[in-house]
């Protein structure tokens, strides 16, 4: 009985959104408003048990590292974000978390940039590699905003909007994909799980 | 000054990250997981930023009864019993917290996020009708990708799935990989305006 009624909830909510392709209405509002409340509620004590705790109340009441006290009041200042007078607080939590940006400096050079251009530059052994090869170099060249896009250089970097046409319908393709493969999930539940007509 | 020394933290700390990943020695080392378990005791906090400011715009919808406070209502009210169940229950398996996960928030985020499959569909038809060579070309490998990934492509022609594949691994490489350059250098501009303090917005409005 139990598992009817939570299927029947689930297939309740499934439709409330769904109605929203016929136009927006009260039933996809309820629903709306129900996924941003829930979404945030479930994500507090989850917060809770997986960084509150280790991080924050085991290191200073178990562990007794007393030190740590000091980056908890610093995490409270975040609680001025919203006050008029003491908004300034907040920036001190805040920089704290920019200052990692300082690692993502040799960490984005290496990753992005290092490591793909040592990738593009394989010996060119065949049709592909160069097709790559040609794809990547006109790409960059067409970000390259300092010389006007005229001329041949202008053909040059056309050649590159075409490969960036290619990649742009393949992640569309594969996105338009994901979404389908979530419809058809959501379909097999109304359909086999809450009515029972498929299985 | 309350500008100027969230300013000077950032740059002491952030070129010290920077010259970090060039020293591994065990000061630097050792000053590292310093800050990381500081990040860590700051980073929940953080929550309670969200939590407030979600109180804050339902709070006053409610209050001043604007047109649709009732969902204000659904929202806070959704967002107390999902956190009290987490915290009165448990967040196991079989405890009323994973019943509100497995049969509320999962099946209405997936609907949500399916019910783009019918608005990208849409929206792809008003931007690609292939009004140019350019938009032709996206509208092709996108098909073709698309009808790649099915069976129905296979039973159409032999070629689909091959072609799908060789658009993957080659024009799409390509793509991916300039734009990931890209994307490097983007992130590597950013972070350095943020570390010589030219980016400060992050730093909010005020003195």
């Amino acid at each position: 009985m139990f598992e009817i009624i939570s299927t029947f909830v689930a297939a309740f909510l499934t439709l409330s959104i769904f109605s929203f392709l016929y136009k927006d209405n009260p039933f996809y509002k309820f629903a709306e408003a129900l996924l941003v409340g829930v979404s945030m509620g479930y994500a507090i004590p989850l917060v809770y048990e997986n960084v509150f705790l280790p991080y924050v109340y085991t290191p200073i009441f178990l562990s007794h590292k007393f030190i740590i006290i000091i980056p908890a009041l610093l995490g409270s200042l975040y609680m001025f974000r919203f006050s008029k007078n003491l908004g300034w607080l907040a920036r001190y939590p805040i920089v704290f978390g920019m200052a990692i940006v300082g690692m993502s400096v040799p960490m984005s050079i290496h990753s992005s940039v290092l490591v793909q251009m040592r990738s593009a530059m394989l010996p060119i052994d065949g049709i592909n590699t160069a097709l790559i090869f040609i794809g990547t170099v006109t790409i960059l060249l067409y970000f390259f905003f300092s010389k006007a896009h005229k001329g041949i250089y202008g053909k040059v970097t056309n050649v590159g909007i075409w490969f960036m046409m290619i990649g742009f319908g393949a992640s569309f393709g594969y996105t338009v994909m994901a979404r389908v493969s979530l419809l058809i999930g959501r379909i097999q539940f109304l359909l086999g799980d809450w009515l029972g007509l498929v299985r | 000054m309350k500008r100027q020394i969230p300013l000077i933290i950032i740059m002491t700390l952030g070129f010290m990250f920077v010259a970090h990943s060039f020293i591994p020695h065990k000061i630097s080392v050792d000053f590292f997981d310093w800050f990381q378990d500081w990040a860590k005791a700051i980073s929940p906090f953080a929550v309670s930023l969200g939590i407030m400011s979600l109180f804050m715009v339902h709070g006053t919808k409610i209050k001043r009864k604007v047109p649709n406070w009732q969902y204000s209502v659904i929202t806070l009210a959704g967002l107390i019993f999902t956190a009290f169940a987490g915290f009165a229950w448990g967040t196991q398996s079989g405890t009323p917290y994973m019943w509100l996960f497995e049969n509320v928030q999962m099946p209405m985020s997936a609907t949500m996020f399916s019910l783009l499959a019918f608005y990208i569909a849409s929206a792809a038809y008003k931007a690609f009708r292939a009004r140019s060579a350019e938009a032709t070309v996206l509208l092709v490998a996108a098909v073709v990708v698309m009808l790649g990934q099915v069976p129905l492509g296979a039973m159409i022609s032999k070629w689909i799935p091959e072609t799908s594949t060789w658009i993957l691994n080659v024009p799409n490489l390509a793509a991916k990989r300039a734009i990931m350059i890209g994307v490097g250098l983007g992130i590597t501009a950013t972070s350095l305006k943020i570390l010589l303090g030219i980016e400060r917005t992050y730093l909010g409005g005020g003195d």
